[in-house]
């Protein structure tokens, strides 16, 4: 619909719903950032700021190759002119770079002010992270347990109602339906309050079936294991049962810290306590078959052992490792062993594993904190050989 | 129907109200849209520009905050014969009002100002050509090749060289010329060996250098001097070039292009019959519009104040200024002429007066530790501060100093530093850039901490060297 005048304009108003120039370079550029994430995964998933969130679902992650670089001025480095009420001094602060507060500088550009960072930061939430590296996992196929089946009935409180027991009240939604129906008289206010406006949350048995992961963490806590070790083992066990969630209905973890004995402690004494002294390595794998025995028993639950150590055990220990370590195996789904090494040194443990031919034992060697990914892509290989 | 009649007869109105002022516009199309497409075309400068993942990006950000009622586009105009302004769908009469008004102003500005007296007029057309044959190319050569390219020639696109008189190249040629038909055999120079210094100077420059002076057209030097470069690769360099140089004047002329519209859109709405209701809401999104910032300059407010100042001054003009031929109430003529001669760096040095500088309490801020402080309020500081941040279109000035570096086909290139350093972390990414545009070793020689330092990139790395 268009119409002329003699003033010489048209107006016109078409139908514009097949422009989708916008939406589809967005959509390459959101392509490109997922990308950026998938080619750069061995680093982000040993980001500091991932593995210490703490549960975040956002976190921001370095992404490098996105900024669009042009040759321009540093802005902290320059004069900037700006406009007061009419009482501005010299000396006043007109912006700070305190808690990311940016100054203003049109469209929106990044102020990049932080030294050393040559990189955009884009918010990615974990779950992309996720997606990305469990699409390169994938479990051992090992053999269907009886559990698999097993059914547990379970109460849900998934409904509302406008009856119910007073205790079950639910106040959010008792008090929004109260304001809503007083808006519609005009004011929204609680009062005056019917009981019509009473809102209850009830329940429903539901049966779900139950499959359930218990990963034994054992890390080796004498003297030799420094901060990065323990870095490298947190972030592979932050992963590692991350993923084993994704399969799993619940995944549970312990930690067995080990020197010369072993103890289960929680996961911050576990990642943050050392102790000196020497190894002795089946004692900890002594301990993680006490567990399944008493707690976790393998018709119940899939089991992944894994140990982190340095490889320095006690010479003498080492026969009686192996046959543990075959002890274990033969009630879990994998064993993992994680040597953090980055000076090559000569490790006796590894010695004696290298023996060990079977297929549910998996080693690995980090040397550096992107191993990691490497470590997680050796332990959960697509298309391994030697399972079915 | 009676809202489209209404936007009509108002769209009558304000047109007339605006000839009368004396405005002088092209014919104009409006386009009402939704909102994602305005962002569309506000995102890529251009309703029919190529596509970019980099456009995507911030056709994203902006939608992101329109959508948290963050911003909104008050106004999209090309610069075209006949021109072309977008309208939202959901405005209301009374923002449609503000919105005509001010892009007819702005029409007037891309019609009338010198800057714009190059710009192609069929510029909408031509983008669709450039957009098609883009699309093309990709077809042909691959989507991720002709991306990968157009990474590279939007990382240096803002260096050309879009001074308006096309300078030197003809007396350059000439001196070829000359020189060409002076040497016909190998033993002609023996024939100048009498002839003084001025020939042999010359081409003892023209032997050393290449260019024979410094070129400020990166895109044009790299077109014409590559040897790394395919047809459809010099194809679509000289498109982007294109269209650098046609948005080049709305990047010198910022300030006065919006000053002079919301100057007019104030004065046009003036004229009209609003009823209360739209008069407080007219005043609200002028508040909006010229809101003055702590951190920036508004290029709306600035200006508005400037003009406004000039017209006074030119109304009233004081005892110099009759000295010096100014007529009492000039102000209006006045302005015209300056809407038609300045850029936004002519502007402000002469016409941002003392005066104004101080009611407007404008000041100089700087990062000092984690926050940034007023440094000074002195009314020169400050004005210079406002040219020179305008400078080149708020681009470093950078050119070839010489194509050929070492004998070795490598690019030299210059930074004229004047004051302000160039971000470093940025200017290590784009070297590899002009690297893969030019082939070779690239250089740019910088001031760093009042250093000169030379960044250069290798192919494997971005070296620094003192010099």
């Amino acid at each position: 619909m268009s119409e002329k005048q003699e003033n010489q304009f048209v107006v016109s108003q078409e139908n514009w719903s097949l422009h989708r120039k916008g939406y589809q370079d967005q959509k390459r550029h959101m392509d490109k950032v997922k990308e950026a994430i998938q080619n750069n995964l061995p680093d982000i998933i040993s980001e500091e700021s991932i593995i210490m969130s703490n549960g975040q679902e956002v976190i921001k992650i370095p992404i490098r190759s996105l900024d669009e670089y042009k040759i321009r001025y540093n802005y902290d480095k320059s004069k900037h002119v700006g406009q007061g009420d009419g009482d501005s001094q010299v000396g006043d602060v007109v912006a700070s770079d305190k808690g990311q507060e940016k100054a203003g500088q049109g469209q929106g550009k990044q102020a990049g002010n932080q030294p050393g960072r040559d990189y955009t930061e884009a918010e990615v939430s974990i779950a992309e992270i996720e997606e990305a590296l469990f699409k390169e996992l994938e479990l051992p196929n090992l053999e269907r347990k009886d559990h698999a089946e097993t059914t547990t009935d379970k109460i849900e409180f998934n409904d509302i109602r406008k009856k119910g027991l007073i205790g079950n009240i639910d106040k959010k939604r008792t008090i929004l339906s109260a304001v809503k129906r007083n808006a519609m008289k005009g004011k929204a206010e609680i009062a005056p309050f019917h009981n019509d406006d009473l809102r209850f949350k009830t329940w429903n048995e539901v049966q779900k079936p139950e499959s359930k992961a218990i990963v034994l963490a054992m890390m080796d806590t004498s003297a030799s294991m420094g901060n990065f070790e323990k870095f490298i083992a947190r972030s592979f066990f932050f992963w590692m049962t991350k993923f084993l969630r994704s399969k799993y209905e619940s995944v549970e973890i312990e930690f067995i810290a080990h020197h010369t004995e072993a103890k289960v402690v929680t996961e911050d004494d576990f990642f943050t306590k050392g102790e000196s002294g020497g190894t002795i390595c089946s004692s900890a794998y002594l301990k993680a078959l006490e567990l399944v025995k008493e707690k976790y028993h393998p018709s119940r639950y899939n089991i992944y052992p894994f140990h982190f150590s340095d490889g320095e055990n006690m010479s003498s220990d080492n026969a009686k490792c192996i046959q543990l370590v075959n002890e274990l195996m033969a009630v879990s789904n994998m064993f993992g062993y994680g040597e953090v090494n980055a000076y090559n040194r000569f490790s006796t443990l590894m010695n004696t594993y290298k023996t060990i031919d079977h297929p549910k034992f998996r080693p690995y060697i980090l040397k550096e904190k992107k191993d990691v990914y490497h470590a997680l892509k050796s332990f959960f290989q697509k298309n391994a050989e030697g399972f079915d | 129907m009676t809202e489209y009649k209404a936007l009509h007869r108002a769209i009558g109105e304000i047109t007339d109200i605006a000839k009368g002022f004396g405005l002088d516009f092209y014919p104009m199309r409006y386009e009402i849209c939704p909102a994602d497409i305005i962002y569309t075309f506000g995102a890529y400068g251009m309703p029919t520009r190529f596509t970019h993942w980099s456009f995507g990006k911030q056709f994203h950000r902006m939608k992101l905050q329109y959508d948290l009622g963050l911003s909104q586009i008050y106004e999209l105009v090309i610069n075209s014969d006949p021109c072309y302004a977008f309208l939202l769908d959901t405005n209301s009469l009374i923002q449609n009002k503000l919105i005509i008004a001010h892009v007819l102003a702005h029409c007037d500005f891309f019609k009338n100002n010198v800057r714009f007296s190059n710009t192609r007029k069929d510029m909408v057309e031509s983008m669709t050509a450039t957009a098609e044959r883009i699309a093309e190319y990709e077809m042909v050569h691959g989507k991720e090749e002709v991306e990968r390219f157009l990474d590279a020639v939007l990382a240096i696109q803002e260096h050309v060289d879009p001074t308006l008189t096309k300078r030197k190249q003809p007396i350059d040629e000439l001196d070829e010329e000359m020189e060409s038909y002076v040497r016909k055999t190998p033993y002609d120079d023996l024939w100048s060996l009498d002839q003084q210094e001025p020939a042999t100077k010359k081409s003892k420059k023209k032997a050393g250098k290449f260019p024979a002076e410094e070129e400020k057209d990166l895109l044009l030097f790299i077109l014409e001097n590559s040897r790394e470069l395919e047809e459809w690769q010099r194809d679509i360099l000289t498109m982007m070039r294109e269209e650098m140089l046609y948005f080049w004047p709305q990047l010198e002329t910022k300030v006065m292009n919006e000053g002079w519209a919301s100057y007019w859109h104030q004065r046009i709405l003036r004229e009209m019959d609003l009823t209360s209701d739209e008069t407080i809401e007219f005043a609200t999104l002028n508040a909006n519009v010229v809101q003055p910032s702590k951190t920036r300059i508004n290029p709306y407010y600035l200006g508005v104040k400037i003009f406004e100042d000039i017209e006074r001054r030119y109304n009233e003009p004081d005892e110099e200024m009759r000295k010096l031929g100014v007529k009492p109430n000039s102000g209006r003529e006045k302005i015209f002429e300056v809407r038609e001669i300045e850029s936004d760096i002519s502007f402000i040095r002469n016409y941002l007066t003392k005066e104004l500088a101080e009611q407007e309490d404008l000041y100089l801020f700087e990062k000092k530790g984690s926050d940034y402080k007023i440094s000074t309020k002195d009314y020169e500081l400050v004005r210079d501060q406002l040219v020179s941040i305008r400078v080149n279109g708020g681009f470093p000035y950078i050119v070839v100093e010489n194509g050929d570096y070492l004998r070795n086909g490598e690019l030299y290139l210059v930074h004229k530093y004047e004051g302000t350093e160039l971000d470093l972390q940025y200017l290590e990414n784009v070297l590899p850039y002009i690297y893969q545009l030019w082939g070779r070793i690239v250089h740019l020689e910088t001031s760093v901490e009042n250093m000169q330092v030379v960044y250069s990139y290798d192919r494997n790395k971005v070296h620094r060297r003192y010099v």
